[in-house]
């Protein structure tokens, strides 16, 4: 079946199975590998890109079910050749040693600062509780998303 | 990419309306896909291969959740976030919120969906047992109209459910009613996960409150349990025990001790049967207590709301 989705700003289109996931789409049709297969049973999160502006488990999401949605991926972050502030959190703030789960995370810190710009340290343990670093023990990613938030975009 | 999980061959429809959808839900072996976070991982694995794929997801006139005609409705498209987070909900049913803070994690709570998680029929989902705490009624649509089954007779066992084919769940129902407090507890191994054990409270006092000098008693209960082996959800032996006594910790401890004694948890990795019958007698309690302070109930030593 035609698929159509429009991925960070781009429409992209692709005959492809009913069945194929949309983290497959992804990466292996669109070539944005960015975002990260991992656990295949949404447990881990490394692959959340944003479907029509909320973070979503991209493994367990067809693509024929983002036909004619918009999608965002760690790709479309940068901006302008600026990095996001929770990108250079992540930088700052040690947020990453093998970098598997950062893209999801990254996504999922960038929806959670949209919607509670200032959050607090539960908040954002809560809101990436679905996601699995096995690296960091967290704390530098708490610390990263907390960096992001006191650097809105422009500000750093 | 030799261990892809991928489904096996589907055909896929999106719905552009509730007759539409039933019209496709007429052909065998079809499924109804909205967030899709159960069905789809099953289907990796081969435990669900559906010819086609019904997608709802545009349905928006199944995305509500109002009161109306003193029932709460729940439309079957609303998310778990959505009921997490509505005031509607929380101030008349908290154990909808207690039990929306633990099923799954954030990001899944975004796109599961009510009527997704009942139908999936998980014997571990936690909101089938508050829903049957709650007596609470869906509403099934066919394309000849439609019909209402309790939720305590909406389940047929494990995955399996009353729904046939052509229709579809559209609706979720609880009467509103004064003097009621609910809540729901859980026990899991880990944030996000299944339950080890859970168990819902759905309570109505009567007399004594108020300030009125006339001792409260227990006029209804409602007691659902998760995981556990519990027929349809319930824990029928426990709620006629309640009938008349008193909220006390007394009366919630011997209802825990009956729940305890009438489900049928098995052993797995969750933990072993003893354990898990520990749990449902200490959650019970819990829950009982908790919904009694939010139906009114005065406050005991170390009682949280």
């Amino acid at each position: 079946m035609r698929v159509a989705v429009t991925v960070n700003g781009t429409e992209y289109a692709r005959d492809v199975e009913p069945r194929l996931l949309l983290i497959h789409f992804l990466r292996d049709e669109l070539g944005l590998t960015g975002s990260h297969w991992g656990c295949d049973t949404s447990n881990c999160g490394s692959c959340v890109v944003w479907l029509d502006a909320k973070p979503v488990k991209s493994c367990t999401v067809l693509a024929a079910m983002a036909d004619g949605r918009s999608v965002q991926t760690v790709e479309g972050l940068e901006r302008d050749g600026q990095l996001d502030p929770v990108q250079q959190g992540f930088i700052e703030c040690h947020g990453l040693q093998c970098g598997f789960c950062t893209p999801g995370m990254m996504m999922t810190a960038r929806w959670l600062l949209d919607h509670h710009p200032d959050p607090a340290e539960a908040e954002i343990r809560e809101v990436i509780s679905g996601q699995t670093c096995r690296c960091t023990g967290y704390e530098n990613i708490v610390r990263s998303i907390r960096w992001a938030a006191k650097h809105s975009r422009g500000t750093q | 990419m030799h261990y892809m999980q991928v489904p096996s061959q589907v055909e896929y429809e999106r719905a552009t309306s509730l007759e539409h959808a039933l019209s496709l839900l007429n052909r065998p072996d079809t499924r109804v896909v909205a967030g899709g976070h159960s069905l789809i991982p099953m289907m990796k694995l081969r435990l669900a291969q559906p010819e086609m794929l019904v997608d709802i997801n545009g349905l928006a006139e199944l995305a509500y959740i109002r009161l109306d005609g003193g029932q709460l409705c729940i439309g079957a498209l609303a998310r778990h976030a959505d009921l997490l987070s509505s005031a509607i909900a929380g101030e008349h049913f908290p154990i909808f919120h207690d039990a929306e803070r633990v099923v799954a994690d954030p990001i899944v709570r975004l796109w599961g969906t009510v009527g997704g998680s009942l139908c999936q029929a998980d014997p571990s989902e936690d909101l089938s047992a508050a829903f049957a705490a709650a007596r609470a009624i869906a509403v099934i649509r066919g394309q000849d109209g439609d019909r209402l089954v309790p939720v305590r007779e909406f389940h047929r066992g494990p995955y399996e459910t009353v729904i046939g084919p052509g229709e579809l769940l559209a609706e979720v129902r609880v009467p509103v009613r004064p003097g009621t407090g609910s809540a729901y507890e859980k026990v899991a191994r880990r944030a996000g996960d299944w339950s080890v054990a859970a168990a819902g409270a759905v309570l109505r006092l009567s007399g004594g409150l108020g300030g009125s000098p006339r001792e409260p008693v227990i006029e209804s209960a409602g007691l659902g349990l998760t995981a556990v082996g519990a027929e349809h959800f319930v824990a029928a032996e426990a709620e006629a025990f309640l009938l008349g006594q008193a909220p006390d910790t007394g009366s919630f401890a011997q209802a825990g001790a009956i729940a305890a004694e009438h489900c049928h948890p098995v052993a797995d990795q969750r933990g072993p049967e003893d354990y898990k019958r520990h749990l449902v007698a200490e959650l019970t309690t819990r829950a009982l207590r908790r919904a009694a302070i939010r139906a009114g109930a005065p406050k005991s030593d170390g009682d949280r709301t």
